[in-house]
């Protein structure tokens, strides 16, 4: 019985499945958001996650990974990042209730009541910081910070695995070469957060809690956050092991594990598969349709688009605020994209330059 | 206790108001019996400190604000809606707080450290057995990565309340920034310790800056760099190098992240939370409905 439960969490785990799982999870929760919102949900949902958890604590090679003193904090934030999800769930569906009733949001109610920040503000932050200095110390108290074997730069560990915060990003480099991957798509998490005051021109739901006053902004958010960055770190922190293979939460880490590679190129598909017949020597005629589909990607279909599913908010916003909006996007929408073709076609690069170091 | 031992000491006189140019204390049953804090805060001293009389009134309560400079970065007037933990989550309150945290247990730090191959690992093992029950090197780590998810949740929950909407667009920049200095200066700090997790963490990630296109040596187009025949670009020269100081994580590598770490992150880190705190002031305080 165990053993088949084992079974199946591992095979739920697997990337394919993991990323499907937490898709579903988000676009349910939105959906269902008048559910997922009340306190019974929010309860059971809390007794069921603490069940697992403690359920999969008796499996040993769990147990292990989960009470690696670094990985302790990442369990903190999933159950942290589930309560403030639920929370911010709960508010927003409260508050789009009593607006839909023509009241004001809950925030409103209380906002023209002001107080004095001697002595409600600086009394709250200071009994917040007693309490959470007394979390840091037990903390601190039950777990020594880890040290490893001394620094030895001729021997690397399998797995090597970069700070936790950043295998989000390492679980990109198997969807993407290190220059998209560590470099540009980083780079435009950075500028896409910068740029949302910019290009969110909807003036509604300014400081209060609102989910049906801005869907859109909601749902792109909490999927690059939820699904492309938390559930990415815990795939890489938890589900993979040696050599970067896949193993499940309830598996031992072999260092003999090794996944078949079976990937292809673009080029091949379009030239072999599709025109039959050999690829071109010159690498710019071989990879012309790849470049093209990118450029596509980049270039016309955020005008297409346009036309067509984003029309009334590019008429809202405006051309230069919608192009900027429209390549974050589709930046943010490649990850999901290529890990699909990935999984559907075993396609490794749309565009495989190696002559430049230029994959995509 | 001074209170009671002294039963028959009388009120003390009523100060005329505006004949030292002083402000008077407030008329509050508080200093109907002085005890031994009143005098405390009748004499030159507390009153040469603390420009208001004792903050029960709403003059002085504002006035206790005004006239510090580490509370006036608040305003005068919160809006009680913004006050509840429900809205904030307390988690940029948090962040704060861990940056002091940090902030304190790494000059302790300092002390027992020397940021050599030599000696780093050694100093590291000398803290643990040295120091009985010394827990500065687990308040700063698990501060570190607690600090990490008090930052994405205060993210999350200002993009929640869509509180970076106009006018804190500008504040919200100042976030990310900050954001960003808070993961350099985790990942400055997780190559101090020298161990094996610490120097191949950082490889990994450094290794990225080896493709960075035009600037590394494995990235694309980087072969377009060069003059003539002359690569510009080569693994003694490219943005990894500038990195790590090096073609590898060494030596160099240790003392610039140790700088970067200890100074020159924590101190812009410094001045952009002023920014942020003080815009928070400006743009019309913690956000709410407008």
């Amino acid at each position: 019985m165990t053993e088949t439960l084992y079974g199946f969490f591992n095979a739920l785990s697997e990337p394919k499945m993991f990323f499907a799982l937490f898709t579903i999870i988000v676009f349910v929760m939105i959906w269902k958001r008048e559910i997922v919102c009340t306190n019974k949900f929010g309860i059971a949902m809390f007794i069921v996650s603490s069940v697992f958890f403690v359920w999969a604590l008796g499996h040993p090679g769990f147990y292990k990974n989960v009470s690696k003193a670094d990985n302790v904090p990442i369990v903190f934030m999933l159950f942290l990042v589930g309560y403030f999800t639920w929370l911010s769930f709960r508010r927003a569906v409260i508050n789009d209730r009593r607006m839909e009733r023509g009241e004001l949001p809950e925030e409103a109610v209380e906002n023209p009541k002001k107080v004095l920040t001697w002595p409600d503000l600086v009394y709250s932050e200071f009994i917040c910081s007693v309490l959470f200095m007394a979390v840091m110390m037990i903390w601190a108290l039950a777990l020594d910070a880890p040290l490893e074997e001394p620094a030895n730069p001729g021997k690397t560990p399998n797995p090597s695995k970069a700070p936790w915060y950043f295998l989000g990003l390492q679980e990109m480099l198997v969807y993407y070469d290190p220059w998209l991957a560590g470099v540009v798509l980083p780079g435009m998490i950075i500028v896409g957060l910068m740029a949302i005051p910019y290009v969110d021109t909807n003036p509604k739901g300014n400081g209060y809690y609102t989910f049906n006053e801005r869907p859109f902004a909601i749902t792109t958010f909490l999927f690059g956050f939820i699904v492309l960055w938390v559930s990415m770190i815990i795939l890489m922190t938890f589900l993979r092991g040696p050599n970067q293979a896949f193993f499940g939460p309830f598996e031992e880490w072999n260092l003999h594990k090794v996944e078949p590679t079976v990937n292809i190129q673009f080029s091949q598909i379009f030239w072999e598969s599709w025109l039959g017949m050999k690829r071109p020597e010159f690498w710019l005629t071989r990879e012309m349709p790849g470049i093209l589909l990118c450029l596509g990607y980049v270039f016309v279909l955020p005008f297409l688009l346009g036309q067509t599913l984003f029309r009334k908010m590019l008429g809202q916003m405006g051309m230069p605020r919608y192009l900027t909006m429209i390549s974050m996007f589709l930046i943010m929408l490649a990850l999901p994209i290529k890990m699909i073709l990935r999984w559907a076609f075993n396609l490794q690069f749309i565009v495989n330059i190696q002559e430049l170091f230029l994959n995509v | 206790m001074a209170e009671q031992t002294t039963p028959d000491k009388k009120p003390a006189p009523k100060k005329k108001p505006a004949d030292d140019g002083r402000i008077p204390p407030p008329p509050s049953s508080h200093y109907e019996r002085p005890g031994m804090m009143d005098q405390v805060r009748d004499s030159q001293i507390w009153r040469s400190i603390f420009r208001h009389g004792y903050p029960n009134t709403v003059r002085n309560r504002s006035l206790a604000v005004l006239s510090n400079i580490f509370l006036h970065l608040h305003p005068i007037n919160v809006r009680s809606s913004g006050l509840r933990l429900s809205f904030t989550w307390c988690m940029g309150g948090l962040t704060f707080f861990l940056f002091l945290i940090e902030t304190i247990t790494g000059v302790l730090l300092m002390f027992y450290y020397r940021p050599t191959a030599e000696y780093a690992y050694q100093d590291i093992i000398a803290l643990a057995e040295h120091v009985p029950m010394g827990i500065m090197r687990e308040l700063h780590r698990w501060g570190a990565h607690a600090m990490v998810i008090t930052v994405w949740l205060h993210m999350f929950r200002v993009f929640m309340t869509g509180s970076y909407k106009p006018p804190r667009e500008f504040n919200w920049n100042v976030g990310v920034i900050l954001l960003v200095l808070t993961l350099l200066l985790s990942f400055t700090g997780y190559l101090l310790p020298w161990d094996q997790l610490a120097i191949w963490a950082i490889t990994v990630g450094s290794n990225m800056a080896r493709a960075t296109p035009l600037l590394g040596y494995e990235g694309p187009l980087a072969s377009l760099m060069a003059v003539g025949d002359v690569g510009l670009v080569h693994s003694g020269d490219d943005a990894r190098f500038a990195l790590l100081g090096g073609r590898f994580v060494g030596e160099a590598t240790l003392l610039r992240f140790y700088v970067l770490h200890c100074i020159f992150i924590p101190l812009a880190a410094a001045i952009l939370m002023a920014v942020h705190f003080w815009r928070i002031r400006k743009d019309g305080g913690i956000s709410g409905p407008l």
